[in-house]
């Protein structure tokens, strides 16, 4: 039987452009140094090091772990790299959550990163292949085409992608950590941005962000231990899963992926979730493209399939209208983006949510939360449920 | 009621109950890596008589700059058709560490069995400038040091520690290719002994050519179950009785070249030490390094030492360890062994080492 474990210490970097302030090892030490102290812990207390983040290319150094070992204070300890595309920093979180559910550790310390500024993704994911597809038009002109049939199936007006630009980003100017401020955002300005990827205009997406995500992932001894020293309440995980299925398939519906359905049911089975918009409190969602939002809505169960659009429209996912099941109020992917830190971004915030302490951004009285990341080509998901109640 | 062995590591008794491996070849130039990855996992499964139906969770070990591109794990899969959606995680490591993660999310017992696959083909680029790419991308990369120089480095440091000799190296790496004659997946198999070795010119200094490992393309793939379901799969499932991984600091300067401590500390956990080995399966790319780990995990002369011909009989990146446990775990299943131990590494000179000992009962 799995062990009980909860996240007993966070830490995230200001994203930005460029941290030039720092090397690679010097952004990943910023969180890893904060969730270390905010769990009352040193790296001398950590017993393994679990770490992730996106394809190497994206700063041009191949398995960057190796060099990082001893900036993580792994040098002697396990330390394992996972990457598992745009879901690698839920998947890093999930990893190294076993390693603790298992029995096997007390406290393990889990990072993600990217530092897109070292490198050029646009570049890395259009590397030509033999005998494969380019493709030159990046993450954005692969999903366009899959947003665009969504819109068609679903009959969603066409602004809805951006409300959900002009909502993540309110909700950024709630969070100091998030990349993108925009204060005077609104329809008009996303709509006045230039179309990248028809429909999706230059505001509906993500930027590209540097910065790094860290969190002390500890067992039930661990938690008590941690709570008492610094006063801080664990954020218990309720159920966290992974499923993955293939690019290239007929019978896929990339729209509303069964990868995605089934790893819902599989964590919602885990933490006795049967209505998940009147049961969690929140959720920190994988949207690098406005679209997503009203998609993944749909995918999570949160309405019925074709009416994500109208909870988007109502206001139901937004904190500033005071909506019932707010979404990124961090202010999500579409204002911070370090692409391999990004699922761990979401999974953390659902943490800080539970603990209470994600400042002005904080729904009030959260319990249950849930976090989700993924990637390829819609086919890799990771999720977790955290709550303030032991499970 | 089966019989279970003392565990060093972990409570649930896992096996690995099958192993597969491509024929490892100098350049595989007509496969891509799904297309050799099929036959491979097609075998791991059918040696056993069960599909990909029959395994709750699935890890791969791969990593891009071998093959070039971004996310070449994701086409990887399409090997085992993950369809309907399975629960499946990646590693940018060595296979070995896929077993790792796969053998942990075993250790909870909501999933009985696992596909582990790993891939790695050196053929497409030079593996020189690659693995360049590995260093401290500051300091260290700029330099493009070549993995070559930094093993002959190493060889250096123990030769003026008077801890060995160019004929120690030789007599490791005449032993292997000699033992490789009867693998039939060897790359680099001969009968030479030591002296002729020493023959050949140095490739850089004090290695010579038949120190090196060879450049290999080739994928393999392993599947574990846990309990009952080992006996089920397999007569004489190889227990993982113990797994441990340590990694040290990147800083070559830093560290003693001409020990091991981390594969130390993992063989420590992993209980290398609490009886007899029979059998070692050690990944070491550069004959030198052999004599490293096995001073690392206290292996004398009475142990079987790479009966495979270990990495000097074929070297495919990202696989290599994880075959060094699927060659340890057969030499459980035909009764030849009963506590065989396999080591895989990764990184320049040693850098990060996983230890796993395997038993029968």
């Amino acid at each position: 039987m799995a062990e009980r474990c909860a996240v007993i210490g966070i830490g995230q970097t200001v994203c930005r452009s460029k941290r030039d302030d720092v090397s690679i090892a010097g952004l990943v030490r910023e969180a890893a140094l904060m969730a270390l102290e905010d769990a009352g812990l040193t790296f001398a207390d950590i017993d393994a090091v679990v770490i992730g983040k996106a394809p190497d290319m994206f700063e041009g150094v191949m398995m960057p772990e190796l060099y990082l070992a001893p900036a993580l204070g792994a040098v002697g300890k396990p330390m394992l790299r996972v990457h598992t595309a745009g879901s690698v920093g839920g998947s890093t979180a999930i990893v190294a959550s076993h390693l603790v559910a298992s029995g096997i550790h007390d406290r393990v310390l889990t990072v993600a990163f990217e530092k897109q500024s070292d490198s050029d993704a646009m570049w890395a994911l259009s590397v030509p292949q033999p005998f494969a597809a380019p493709l030159l038009a990046g993450a954005g002109g692969y999903f366009a085409p899959i947003i665009r049939a969504y819109m068609h199936r679903s009959g969603a007006p066409s602004d809805i992608g951006m409300k959900v630009a002009v909502k993540d980003r309110l909700h950024a100017l709630n969070n100091p950590f998030a990349h993108l401020q925009l204060p005077d955002i609104d329809i008009k300005m996303v709509e006045d941005s230039i179309m990248l990827w028809d429909p999706l205009h230059y505001l509906e997406s993500c930027p590209s962000s540097d910065g790094a995500a860290a969190m002390v992932i500890g067992s039930e001894r661990a938690a008590t231990q941690a709570q008492s020293d610094t006063g801080r309440r664990p954020a218990w995980i309720h159920g966290m899963a992974m499923r993955s299925e293939p690019t290239m398939f007929a019978g896929r519906d990339q729209v509303n992926p069964q990868a995605g359905k089934d790893c819902a049911a599989d964590v919602y089975r885990q933490a006795g979730i049967t209505d998940p918009r009147r049961q969690f409190d929140m959720a920190e969602i994988y949207v690098p493209f406005s679209w997503y939002e009203p998609m993944w809505l749909e995918n999570l169960g949160f309405c019925a399939e074709g009416d994500g659009w109208k909870l988007t429209d109502e206001g139901a996912t937004s904190m500033i209208a005071d909506g019932d099941i707010p979404w990124n109020c961090s202010g999500g992917v579409l204002s911070s983006n370090p692409i391999g830190a990004s699922g761990m971004l979401r999974f953390l915030e659902t943490a800080l949510q539970i603990r209470g302490e994600a400042g002005a951004h904080q729904v009030a009285d959260a319990r249950l939360a849930l976090g989700q990341a993924y990637g390829g080509g819609s086919q890799f998901f990771a999720m977790w449920v955290v709550g303030v109640d032991k499970p | 009621m089966s019989r279970f062995p003392t565990q060093a590591t972990g409570n649930r008794p896992v096996a690995v109950v099958s192993f597969a491996q491509y024929d490892n070849v100098r350049r595989e130039g007509a496969r891509n890596e799904v297309e050799m990855l099929m036959p491979v996992v097609g075998e791991v499964f059918g040696n056993i008589g069960i599909t990909k139906d029959d395994v709750g969770f699935i890890c791969s070990g791969s990593t891009d700059y071998l093959v070039g591109g971004p996310f070449s794990f994701v086409t990887a899969l399409d090997a085992v058709g993950v369809w309907p959606p399975r629960a499946e995680s990646h590693v940018e490591m060595d296979g070995a560490w896929a077993l790792y993660e796969a053998w942990v999310l075993l250790q909870e017992g909501e999933v009985d069995a696992a596909l582990v696959y790993c891939f790695g083909r050196s053929s497409p680029g030079d593996l020189s400038e690659v693995l360049a790419l590995q260093l401290d991308p500051y300091y260290l990369a700029p330099l493009w040091p070549d993995p070559v120089s930094l093993a002959a480095l190493q060889a250096q440091a123990m030769i003026d520690a008077g801890k060995a000799t160019e004929a120690d190296f030789a007599a490791v790496a005449s032993r292997a290719r000699r033992a490789a004659l009867s693998n039939p997946k060897a790359q680099v198999a001969y009968d030479r002994p030591p002296d002729e070795l020493l023959e050949e010119d140095y490739d850089v200094a004090p290695l010579r050519r038949h120190t090196l490992p060879p450049l290999t393309d080739g994928c393999a793939a392993v599947v574990l179950a846990a309990g009952e379901r080992a006996y089920e799969l397999c007569e004489r499932p190889a227990f993982i009785t113990g797994i441990d991984h340590r990694i040290e600091t990147h800083s070559l300067g830093a560290r003693d070249l001409t020990r091991s401590p981390s594969t130390e500390r993992a063989g420590q956990v992993a209980g290398v030490g609490a009886a007899k080995v029979d059998v070692a399966e050690l990944h070491a790319p550069f004959a030198h390094q052999e004599l490293i780990l096995a001073e690392a995990l206290g292996l004398g002369p009475d142990v079987d030492m790479c009966p495979s011909g270990g990495a000097l009989a074929a070297n495919p990146m990202m696989s290599a360890g994880l075959i060094r446990i699927g060659e340890a775990s057969r030499a459980i299943w035909s009764g030849g062994a009963e506590r065989a131990v396999a080591h895989a590494t990764s990184g320049p000179c040693l850098q990060q080492n996983l230890v796993c000992v395997l038993e029968g009962v």
